[in-house]
């Protein structure tokens, strides 16, 4: 117990913390979106795809979650534009672009002198890096999207759940599409951070698969999902510094063991 | 009377293939118009042109005397597969209120108003009990007359069902049936359908589509039985 408080004393702790919980709620949100428009593979691509523009903020000297953003959003677009031209081929065009943008990424950091120590933080995530700006950052991004939610919550509703019924009632379903492809794509990049790219579909999936089973509206969904990838953030976390593993993987086997956990009670019962 | 749906000489074409040719159909305030014809035979195309989706090239189609885009709010829809996303966290009432779209400005959620007039809608046709459940959680049939409830909501005077009956039991068939014919008496219904006994009873008129449009008189018992050939209307498309 002493241990714990210790180890609250440092910021660079109180900021993991921080950042664990911002990135939770933000995708316990956008991830209950992702899991009911049914896009987890895209948002994979998406995942992908941004460690392109983490390898181009390295090779210029730009800050990270801008590269990354910016490459995210970028590839949120072309993935809405291919799923409304060409919706028969899109997983075709998503998987070279996961290949595409990953390929990118690494060409340009070894291309970068001096520098590869970082390498790995990017693929499972540095949570114990978090600065300052980027919790800026990480808030600013969740309460944009607790805004966005709740303007649009009827549109966003009837396009996730009917969105042939939205089109006949004149919602724009492709303005909506994108949008919950763009928050997606910045969700990601917050949540490369805390887990790194080769994990955040977990994060995005797994709490939002428990919490679809116990909600009757995706508003609860949405609350749930984000209490529960919070706590196994914090499990995972104290796992991480209790044994010395490796913070975003451990995040995720806390999630899994805990959805195995949930089936078999499910089962059971 | 001037008719509230008038369809001229309207031909549509999908990909060069000709779907529908030299349509011609009018629908009166209170008609129960069955649309029956067989698969690919251009009925539901039909819909979509009387809904505003599909644009229009060829002939016209006047709702209310005016382009069917303008009237949208003045016809229901209810679509033909009600069965997909059923693991979807919504409640009866949600999915209900979705009538209000596009009637009312959307932002921030509902109102206590359309919360009262969504319970209404769902108590015409039977399904205030279930405002709180998860919509997964019924039969076919209770969810069609949901959706009814849903297209209710924003007072059609036109009410537009799409194969309403294809994944219901018996049972709830027929209480689709008789909330259909409860509807009518102060709303025009038109239902596109493979049923032809059933819908036989309840339709004042009949068309059949397959590419082109036929009316089927349905006076008599007996001029169904002599006149109506149900193999000759599932005929293939050419």
């Amino acid at each position: 117990m002493e241990n714990i408080v210790d180890a609250l004393s440092f910021p660079f702790v109180q900021n993991a913390l921080i950042a664990g919980l911002l990135v939770s709620m933000a995708s316990g949100i956008i991830g209950s979106l992702i899991v009911v428009n049914r896009m987890v593979f895209l948002a994979g691509g998406i995942a992908h795809t941004a460690y392109g523009g983490i390898g181009l903020a390295v090779f210029l000297g730009l800050p990270i979650f801008l590269g990354a953003s910016i490459f995210a959003v970028l590839s949120a677009l072309i993935i809405s534009l291919i799923t409304l031209k060409h919706r028969e081929r899109m997983d075709t065009f998503i998987g070279l672009m996961w290949a595409v943008g990953m390929a990118v990424g690494v060409v340009l950091i070894d291309l970068t002198p001096g520098y590869n120590a970082d390498f790995m933080s990017y693929l499972f995530g540095s949570i114990l890096a978090v600065s300052r700006n980027d919790l800026y950052f990480m808030g600013g991004l969740l309460a944009s999207i607790i805004f966005i939610i709740t303007f649009w919550y009827r549109d966003i509703l009837a396009v996730s759940y009917d969105s042939e019924y939205a089109t006949l009632r004149g919602i724009n379903v492709r303005f909506f599409y994108t949008l919950i492809l763009v928050l997606s794509a910045l969700t990601v990049v917050v949540a490369i951070k805390v887990v790194g790219l080769i994990l955040v579909i977990a994060l995005l999936t797994i709490p939002v698969y428990i919490a679809e089973k116990l909600s009757n509206t995706l508003y609860s969904m949405m609350i749930l999902s984000g209490l529960f990838s919070s706590i196994f953030t914090l499990i995972g976390l104290w796992f991480s510094y209790q044994y010395d593993i490796a913070s975003g993987a451990s995040i995720i086997l806390v999630s899994a063991l805990s959805l195995f956990l949930f089936l078999g009670f499910n089962k059971i019962r | 009377m001037t008719p509230i749906i008038e369809i001229k000489n309207l031909s549509f074409s999908y990909h060069k293939q000709k779907i529908l040719e030299d349509i011609n159909l009018e629908v009166y305030e209170k008609d129960f118009l069955a649309i029956i014809g067989p698969n690919g035979g251009g009925k539901s195309t039909l819909l979509k042109l009387i809904l505003g989706i599909n644009p229009i090239k060829d002939g016209s189609i006047k709702t209310f005397g005016e382009l069917p885009k303008k009237n949208l709010s003045k016809i229901g829809y209810v679509p033909q597969n009600t069965n997909v996303n059923t693991d979807f966290p919504i409640k009866v009432l949600e999915v209900v209120l979705m009538g209000h779209i596009g009637v009312k400005s959307p932002l921030f959620g509902y109102g206590k108003e359309e919360k009262m007039c969504a319970m209404g809608a769902l108590s015409q046709v039977g399904m205030e009990k279930f405002a709180n459940s998860k919509i997964g959680e019924l039969s076919g049939g209770q969810r069609q007359r949901v959706m009814i409830a849903r297209a209710l909501c924003a007072h059609p005077k036109i009410l537009i069902l799409d194969e309403p009956t294809a994944s219901v039991d018996i049972e709830g068939q027929k209480l689709i049936y008789e909330l259909l014919k409860t509807l009518n008496s102060y709303m025009t219904i038109i239902v596109v359908s493979h049923d032809i006994s059933v819908i036989m009873r309840y339709a004042n008129k009949v068309v059949h589509i397959n590419k082109c449009l036929t009316y089927h008189k349905i006076n008599s018992n007996e001029s169904q039985s002599k006149h109506f050939c149900e193999v000759e209307m599932f005929k293939e498309v050419k």
